[in-house]
């Protein structure tokens, strides 16, 4: 059996805002692997560290404790929390792909540039990166008219459409998914679902976090529960 | 990936300077003035690292000492301390070691700037075209026809309108102004841009169609960048890393999504809540 792409061993994750003079524990001894072509999803109640996890892997957030150790495509494995920020940099442009709730995009950009992006920064031409785009917009089912013009005033579920794409689109080694279909309508949602699938099918390896539970049933190959925060003084056992 | 610059420990001060200086200074001390000689350290201790084709964000308020830095390593002003390497094919430069002509010959040749302020970045006495031809002598293109015609790609690249080629840049909106600025900039395809708060005062559909053309040229031309500037959204739009400053000092480097979401330093932390 070939071993997992990305393997979270006692991750931690406390914020300690200056101002307030306040400890806030937002993860606590996580652990867990995903697999090429495998889906694990973190489930839990609202406020339990599930983006929180998301965005330590992607760097967004500094972790506070643990290893996060990813295998890249030469089969190096490397500590994601201790990899230097050229090394996160490059491993965002070519393997791990995030698609999180929002979008941060220029106002004046079309859609289409907007989604064509990451393939341009891999040395894609602008034409067939365009092309490419295209074919992901349409499998999204984002309308046609939208195309040309910039996210920016985009509808909540228009924007989670092109943030699907434009994480799409490079075929990332390693994608995750913050709650990917939460602002789409039954027969959007359903589309996405078999585009995950797809993407899973040719080897992607994949952590979600999914709105509906029954969606999670669906796509979930592994289910990690994530347990309710422990105290503050818990958390500050991450310090010792 | 290769490195294309590096600076370790660069600093300037303005005035005398005092053995008290550094300590009587900075985010701590809350004031970049030095109570006991009346020096301005406009910047102390500035190091980071900058990679080819990548854009490296440099944030904090006014006065911090942002521009410093850059105006610092595109010799407009010498540095009162520390030092830079340039890395420029199989050629490295200590920049700070260099003598006048070497200096002006990197200028000219393989750095680009575009200032805060387009009075120091243009020559407003002679046309649009006229500027950018100044700058193509320098790096020694010599044939009128070759450089007029350089001129206009550089405009068109930039959106200037190549009716007002022979037009002076005071009759220019402060858009077109810093559009003419990148063009001239860019006329020897730098591989090292220096950009101070480019967008800065301009109306928000100009900043967007400025920011989108650096994104641009980064694309094609992979040129790495230094991007000064105040606005977060720029910060978070352009650049992959930053760093904070604040009295002259670097409080804070990371990658830029973690600055801006899980900000370390107090003074980030509030910095990044006043913008929300
Ligand atoms: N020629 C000078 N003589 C004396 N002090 C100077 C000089 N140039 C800059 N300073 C001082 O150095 C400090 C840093 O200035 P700098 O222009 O680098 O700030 P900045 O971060 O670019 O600010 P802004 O966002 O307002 O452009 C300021 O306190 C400034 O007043
Ligand atoms: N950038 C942040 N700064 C401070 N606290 C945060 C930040 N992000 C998340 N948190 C806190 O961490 C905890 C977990 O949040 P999150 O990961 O978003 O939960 P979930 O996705 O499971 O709903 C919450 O208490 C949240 O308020
Ligand atoms: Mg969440
Ligand atoms: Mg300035
Ligand atoms: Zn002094």
């Amino acid at each position: 059996m070939t071993p997992p792409i990305l393997q979270v061993e006692a991750y931690g994750k406390h914020f300690w805002l200056h101002e307030q003079n306040k400890l806030i524990p937002s993860s606590h001894n996580v652990s867990f692997s995903v697999s090429a072509g495998s889906l694990t999803a973190l489930v839990g109640p609202t406020g339990v560290g599930k983006s929180s996890v998301l965005k330590g892997i992607y760097r967004t957030y500094l972790p506070s404790a643990g290893r996060i150790l990813y295998r890249d495509a030469q089969g190096h494995v490397l500590d994601l929390v201790r990899a230097s920020e050229h090394q996160i940099l490059e491993l965002r442009r070519r393997e791990i792909g995030f698609v999180t709730q929002f979008l941060h995009c220029l106002p004046r950009q079309s859609t289409l540039d907007v989604v064509a992006r990451p393939l341009l920064s891999l040395g894609v031409s602008r034409d067939e990166a365009r092309q490419r785009a295209a074919e992901w917009l349409s499998a999204m089912n984002l309308p046609e008219r939208l195309w040309s013009v910039s996210p920016a005033t985009f509808s909540g579920g228009e924007r989670q459409r092109v943030n699907l794409a434009r994480g799409f689109i490079i075929k990332p080694r390693l994608l995750l998914l913050d709650e990917p279909t939460a602002s789409l309508d039954p027969a959007t949602a359903e589309r996405v679902i078999g585009l995950i699938e797809g993407l899973k099918a040719e080897g992607t390896a994949m952590l979600a976090v999914f709105h509906h539970p029954e969606i999670t049933r669906r796509l979930a190959d592994q289910v990690v529960e994530l347990a309710p925060l422990p105290a503050v003084e818990e958390a500050l056992k991450d310090f010792a | 990936m290769n490195k294309i610059l590096e600076v370790r420990g660069m600093s300037k001060i303005y005035g005398p300077g005092c053995p008290l200086c550094i300590e009587s200074t900075g985010p701590e001390a809350d004031t970049n003035l030095c109570p006991h000689c009346g020096s301005v350290v406009a910047i102390h201790d500035v190091s980071f690292d900058l990679f080819e084709g990548e854009i490296l964000g440099v944030m904090g308020e006014s006065g911090s000492g942002k521009s410093t830095v850059v105006k610092s390593l595109y010799f407009d002003q010498a540095p009162s301390g520390g030092e830079a390497i340039f890395y420029d094919r199989d050629k490295q430069y200590a920049l700070f070691s260099l003598n006048a002509a070497q200096q002006r010959w990197l200028r000219n040749h393989r750095f680009g700037m575009v200032y805060q302020n387009p009075h120091l970045g243009l020559n407003f006495n002679i046309s649009a075209g006229g500027n950018i031809a100044e700058r193509l002598l320098m790096s020694d293109l010599m044939d009128y026809g070759a450089i007029r015609e350089r001129a206009k790609t550089l405009l068109a690249r930039t959106e200037v309108l190549l009716a007002r080629i022979d037009d002076l840049p005071k009759h220019f909106s402060g858009g077109m102004q810093q559009r003419v600025q990148i063009a001239k900039a860019l006329a020897t395809q730098p591989p090292l841009l220096f950009l101070d708060e480019v967008t800065t005062g301009l109306d928000l559909s100009v900043q967007a169609r400025i920011l989108d053309l650096i994104l641009e040229i980064q694309q094609e031309l992979k040129t790495a960048m230094v991007v000064v500037t105040h606005d977060l959204g720029v910060i978070r739009l352009l650049t992959g890393r930053a760093i904070v400053m604040k009295y002259g000092r670097v409080i804070e480097a990371g990658l830029t999504d973690q600055i801006l979401e899980d900000p370390q330093h107090a003074y980030t932390q509030r910095l990044v809540a006043s913008a929300l």
